[in-house]
């Protein structure tokens, strides 16, 4: 590998940015793809495959055996609420390999004693969120309930372009809380993106069972390719 | 495949600024159960010291002396160990699986 391909590699994984490095392992030539420049890129479908999935692979293009080293940022999931979803949710999430930080103003929620081990803010969204560094790679979830804690965080995840927004709430919520958004800028393309009601529809009932329908629901969002994952929806 | 090689790349990039020759060998592909997923990595400097694995432990050895070689050639090479290979009682992966290393000079 060339210092310089080196060089960007670690650039682009220090600002989470996903890339692949393909080799030509029968004489060592390389190339670093960034993603934003997979669109261009003549392996873009091999490529786009690799890094949904997560997955380093080997693919024959014209004869030659190339492998595909994917570089994806870790995942991060930020759970507005320290309610009792979230008591299943942290763990869940945490046993699949996401970053979990739990946020909620309210300190007889964020406690220690219910959030063993999960990193907790009781800060508000406005100061507990910008040092969270939110970005494209993190599933964001709101689940307080409470429009004045849930909207500031949701409008956030918009401006960050998680790859995941989910909000709890039925539909008649939901509807609501768009009105609200609505009414402090948000587009409606933004709003458009809130999975809501949360969570795939597996019949949910207990809190465990609603943290399996939205990690189910993160997951699919994170691999599928888009098409089907509209079909998910 | 969240969470790998964090500080193997920089630490990588930090030896070779040091002046150290370096090499970064890969996981490319696993058949059977292997230890590690395609994708993990080992670097090596001239020293002998490495960080990371391609194994979980059982043919690092076996990698660093190869790594060493493609820093004084510069030549990048394939390795394979598995059960099939003849250096297996020494150093075959015990899990049954068979993975193929490329090591390659860094710079």
């Amino acid at each position: 590998m060339k210092l310089e391909t080196l060089r960007e590699l670690n650039a682009e994984r220090a600002a989470r940015r996903p890339v692949i490095v393909i080799t030509d392992t029968a004489n060592g030539e390389q190339r670093l793809v960034k993603a934003k420049d997979f669109a261009a890129d003549p392996l873009n479908a091999e490529l786009s495959k690799a890094l949904r999935m997560g997955k380093s692979t080997n693919v024959e293009v014209g004869g030659n055996k190339l492998f595909l080293n994917v570089y994806a940022p870790t995942a991060k999931l930020v759970i507005i609420g320290a309610v009792h979803i979230s008591q299943a949710l942290a763990p869940l999430a945490r046993s699949l390999d996401y970053d979990v930080t739990v946020v909620d103003p309210r300190t007889a929620f964020a406690s220690p004693e219910r959030f063993p081990d999960v990193p907790l803010v009781a800060e508000w969204p406005d100061v507990a969120l910008p040092p969270l560094n939110v970005d494209h790679y993190t599933a964001f979830v709101a689940v307080t309930h409470d429009p004045k804690i849930d909207d500031p965080a949701l409008l956030h995840a918009f401006e960050r372009d998680c790859f995941y927004i989910g909000a709890l709430g039925s539909r008649k919520t939901h509807a609501k809380r768009g009105e609200r958004l609505r009414a402090q800028g948000a587009k409606e393309s933004d709003i458009a993106r809130i999975h809501a009601p949360i969570g795939l529809d597996i019949g949910a009932v207990s809190p465990s069972e609603i943290a399996v329908a939205i990690m189910a629901e993160i997951t699919a969002t994170l691999r599928l390719p888009p098409k089907e994952k509209e079909v998910a929806a | 495949m969240l969470n790998r090689d964090e500080d193997i790349l920089k630490a990588a990039e930090d030896w070779q600024k040091a002046g150290h020759g370096v090499a970064l060998a890969t996981v490319v592909e696993t058949w059977g159960s292997a230890p590690r997923p395609a994708g993990s990595s080992l670097v090596i400097n001239d020293e002998g010291t490495f960080l990371g694995s391609v194994s979980g432990g059982c043919v690092e050895g076996a990698v660093v002396t190869e790594a060493l070689d493609v820093i004084s050639s510069g030549q990048p090479r394939m390795l394979e160990f598995g059960v099939a290979d003849e250096t297996a009682w020494n150093v075959g992966l015990s899990c049954g699986g068979t993975i193929r290393v490329f090591v390659e000079k860094v710079g």
